[in-house]
């Protein structure tokens, strides 16, 4: 089947998210979609999934003209689409949530057919290799299991073109590959695939045609050969450099020592298990893991957020363990937060209120009791200027903000006093390209100016690109510490599990 | 947040330097909840007219003969309407039929006077719900604090001012260790403050009753539950002569408004309440102590409502009784509500809750209606402020922001 867009354009008030865009997807390709954050490219998925209402322009199937009214049209045209954020019911099972909305019942008494669902799942799975039980429930498997079961669930609908938005986002790079391989089959079955990414690596990767998004406007077609920074220009519309910006490191004295760390989670299991590590000043130590092996209890027992069964954590010579989280903080700690949307920031409050949220206790910001609103004002201007955050004033809500803005907010706040250690988990999580070199720059800075940084990413690319030394978590555990020039498999088959003896 | 995310228009910057200024403007009416408050409460007073014309007789008795003489049943609507209204008027602001002005505006002192409690009450309440506690417990920290109010100001023969200053200390400590406790509760052990609040309720008005038994809180050579008069050094003054009801309390009321207000807006305690009520999460990883903020916000939640007990055992009522703060601690949840837990919104709300209480007399009287058609407006009113979608739907507002909600 041969999908076709023309000349789509969606406005929303004076805002066009989309303009005359014009699109064509093959069945048996993989069309990459490529674009920043906030370039329209879910917008553009939404008008031809039939949620949202294009203003002009058409959509073609096999040459024909075809109106979609709501998600059911388009799935019974043939249009599958896999939403970034899982459309799942978690306690039912795989067979419950493929066939809820299509259910087939038997009988007088109208029974749900779930043998029926239960053995289409396990043809599909079987068919891809997708190892789905379809008696699990939801709730119980892993993310890439459950991203598996969103495309079974478009599959089981006949759908001959598969939109998936942002798959990996979510994904560990065991997951990213697995997801890569499943996409390649699906396009060798004949199923044309519309991969929309902000990710260089997977659309080389895997793409046939890539159309290139700015701005709600088609820039550019290319070819998967083309290079990670021609596309990455493309998408941001102007040259980015890939790989960070970076001196070799000159490491000082030792300023963060973990010795025998051991951190238990409320249901007394050991999270994090017997870690010992030494940060110098000027150094950036990327902790680099598959999510959910110790790393965020870690940082939040650095904190002072989770209090740790045993070890000891000195900051340049001072224990902070037993300290509250305020006095780790202003002992010299900045603390980027790995869901920054949870943990860094409120939402509703303005992006000035945002930006003092750990100083505002102290001068300038007050005095007594009395907050110091021109100081805080005068902050705020200050902080975006500098750290570019596009908003239209400084007392709009952080919640109106774009995620690489977000994220450029708590990293003003942690950056803008003295720091002699920064924490920051996953700190380019869901930002575009630019916001990643702006970012990666930023804390590279850090490093220079002195502090010790301690990175905890998922992102292979990212721990290659910031990293003096890498240490690997598994299980809780620091398998091995190595240098940034280990290569990418040794890298993952640590980060599954095998020990790696190095020292760097 | 999540909303706003979720598609890329509103995320994108460029939008928001593009959007009009009028329609920008009208946005923010349109979604204000402001007018979902004013257009609830209009609604109720109609949907109460229709209530007040069904349960009336003469219109019942019109309708009788609706197809021979139907403009008699219209009549009727209408006078009974018009006299509901007009004794709502007279009752609560304005009184027409008085011979001389100081009458006249009788109506008005007893309508703020009504609201004094609710003022206090609503604005501690107010307090704990932008710091995210749902303080049920305003009932018993008006009761606590009205004892111990009461108990300084008959018990002790100070002198003028520095009783009065005493005796509303005195409500402001009760009121407080009535909210410290389950502040305290939930900071160390997470005890959930709704329980917690709802079950000393009960141990507040028992434990008046029980201390209305002993011989310190009685009248000497009486045994009936009831308290001795607090002494005149303790009593507000009143406010405009002793014509009236209305007293000193009403000013330290509003005083009380403005202060809060520059607690929760201007001071670094009321940003940390915000954060904590916004994003306890985000507060605790800043360096809040999200604990710390529970106990303060209830300790000044119940000094509010302490304070509230002193309007009336200081104010209003000859003697303290178990039933000293009558239902005040309940409808001042729905003034906090009403009021969206801004202080100008709860003062504007109290004061609307005075009146309808106020005018409950004029309208037995005058229109002869039930009290219980005063409590049915009032609660129509919380229903349509729970309810904005309905209120929306009434009249056909737009939908806030988003139209169409998509995931992607």
């Amino acid at each position: 089947m041969k999908l076709e867009l023309r000349g789509v354009t969606k406005r929303f008030g004076d805002f066009t998210a989309n303009d005359h865009i014009d699109l064509v997807v093959e069945s048996g390709t993989v069309h990459a979609l490529l674009g920043e954050n906030g370039a329209g490219k879910s917008t553009l998925m939404n008008v031809l999934f039939g949620l949202y209402d294009a203003d002009e322009g058409e959509i073609l199937l096999d040459g024909e003209p075809v109106t979609f009214a709501g998600p059911g049209d388009a799935m019974a045209a043939g249009i599958g689409m896999v939403h970034q954020h899982f459309m799942l019911v978690p306690p039912f099972t795989v067979a419950e949530n493929v066939m809820l909305g299509h259910e087939d019942v038997i009988g007088p008494v109208k029974l749900l057919n779930v043998e029926q669902a239960r053995q289409r799942v396990r043809e599909i799975s079987d068919r891809f290799g997708f190892h789905i039980n379809p008696d699990a429930r939801i709730e119980d498997l892993p993310v890439g299991a459950q991203q598996r079961v969103e495309i079974i669930k478009a599959l089981s609908r006949e759908a001959k073109v598969l939109i998936l938005d942002e798959p990996t986002a979510v994904l560990t790079p065991q997951e990213t590959d697995e997801l890569l391989d499943i996409v390649r089959q699906l396009r060798d079955a004949g199923t044309a695939v519309v991969l929309i990414t902000h990710k260089l690596r997977e659309v080389q990767a895997v793409a046939d045609t890539i159309t290139v998004i700015r701005r709600g406007q088609v820039v550019a077609t290319a070819a998967p050969t083309a290079s990670q920074e021609e596309l990455a220009s493309l998408m941001v519309g102007r040259a980015v450099s890939m790989a960070v910006d970076k001196a070799p490191a000159h490491p000082g004295d030792v300023v963060l020592s973990i010795k025998d760390l051991t951190v238990v989670d409320e249901f007394d299991v050991v999270q994090v298990d017997r870690v010992s590590m030494d940060i110098h000043a000027g150094e950036i130590v990327v902790i680099a893991g598959v999510q959910g092996n110790g790393q965020t209890e870690l940082t939040e027992a650095l904190l002072g957020a989770m209090e740790p069964l045993a070890g000891s954590i000195t900051l340049a010579g001072r224990e902070l363990v037993g300290k509250s989280i305020r006095d780790v903080l202003m002992s010299g700690v900045g603390f980027v937060p790995e869901d920054r949307t949870e943990d860094g920031l409120v939402a509703t409050f303005t992006i000035a209120n945002n930006l003092i949220l750990d100083q505002y206790h102290q001068p300038p910001y007050s005095k007594g009791l009395a907050l110091k609103r021109s100081a805080i004002a005068d902050a705020a201007h200050t902080a975006v200027e500098q750290f570019d955050v596009r908003t239209t004033s400084i007392h709009a809500t952080a919640g109106s903000l774009s995620g690489g803005n977000q994220q450029k907010v708590v990293l003003a706040r942690e950056l803008s006093r003295p720091l002699t250690l920064l924490i920051a988990s996953q700190p380019t999580r869901g930002l575009d390209v630019g916001s990643i070199e702006f970012v990666h720059q930023r804390i590279v800075a850090e490093r220079d100016a002195g502090a010790a940084v301690l990175i905890v990413s998922s992102e292979l690319d990212e721990v290659v690109a910031l990293a003096d030394r890498i240490a690997v978590m598994y299980h809780g555990r620091v398998v091995g510490v190595v240098a940034p020039d280990t290569d990418r498999h040794t890298l993952g088959l640590m980060m599954a599990g095998a020990t790696e003896e190095a020292n760097a | 947040m999540s909303t706003e995310t979720s598609t890329e228009v509103t995320t994108d910057d460029s939008v928001q330097q593009e959007q009009s200024v009028v329609s920008a403007v009208l946005r923010s009416i349109i979604d204000s909840s402001w007018l979902v408050v004013l257009i609830a409460i209009v609604a109720s007073l109609l949907l109460g007219g229709v209530l007040v014309v069904l349960a009336n007789d003469s219109v019942a008795e019109a309708f009788g003969y609706f197809f021979s003489r139907p403009s008699d049943t219209f009549h009727a609507i209408g006078q009974v309407l018009g006299d509901t209204y007009a004794a709502m008027f007279k009752g609560a602001i304005y009184n027409t039929d008085a011979h001389t002005f100081g009458d006249a505006i009788k109506p008005i002192t007893q309508s703020a006077t009504m609201a004094t409690p609710l003022i206090f009450a609503g604005l501690g309440l107010g307090v704990g719900f932008r710091a995210g506690l749902f303080n049920i417990g305003a009932q018993g920290q008006i009761i606590i604090g009205a004892t111990v109010g009461a108990f300084v100001g008959f018990t002790w023969d100070l002198p003028v001012g520095l009783h009065l200053v005493l005796a509303v200390l005195g409500t402001v400590l009760g009121g407080a260790l009535w909210g410290f406790i389950p502040g305290v509760l939930k900071a160390a052990t997470g005890a959930h403050e709704v329980i917690v609040t709802i079950m000393l309720n009960y141990v507040a008005l028992n434990l008046v009753s029980f201390l209305l038994s002993k011989d310190a809180f009685q009248v000497e050579g009486s045994d009936n539950p009831l308290a001795p008069a607090v002494g005149a050094n303790a009593m507000y003054p009143k406010l405009l002569g002793n014509g009236y009801a209305l007293h000193w309390g009403f000013v330290v009321a509003l005083l009380a408004a403005v202060a809060v207000w520059w607690l929760m807006e201007r001071s670094t305690w009321g940003l940390q309440f915000r954060a904590v009520g916004a994003n306890a999460r985000a507060a605790r990883t800043a360096g809040m102590s999200v604990g710390m903020s529970y106990v303060l916000v209830l300790v000044i939640a119940g000094a509010l409502a302490g304070l509230a007990g002193s309007a009336q055992v200081l104010g209003t009522q000859p003697a303290l009784s178990s039933n000293v703060a009558a239902s005040f601690g309940f409808d001042a949840i729905t003034v906090a509500l009403l009021g969206r837990s801004r202080p100008l919104g709860i003062v504007l709300a109290a004061l609307l809750f005075g009146a309808l209480k106020a005018s409950g007399p004029a309208l037995q009287v005058q229109a002869h209606l039930p009290i219980d058609v005063v409590l049915v407006v009032q609660s129509l009113i919380v229903l349509f402020i729970a309810a904005p979608p309905l209120v929306r739907a009434l009249v056909r507002l737009p939908k806030p922001r988003q139209v169409k909600e998509v995931t992607a």
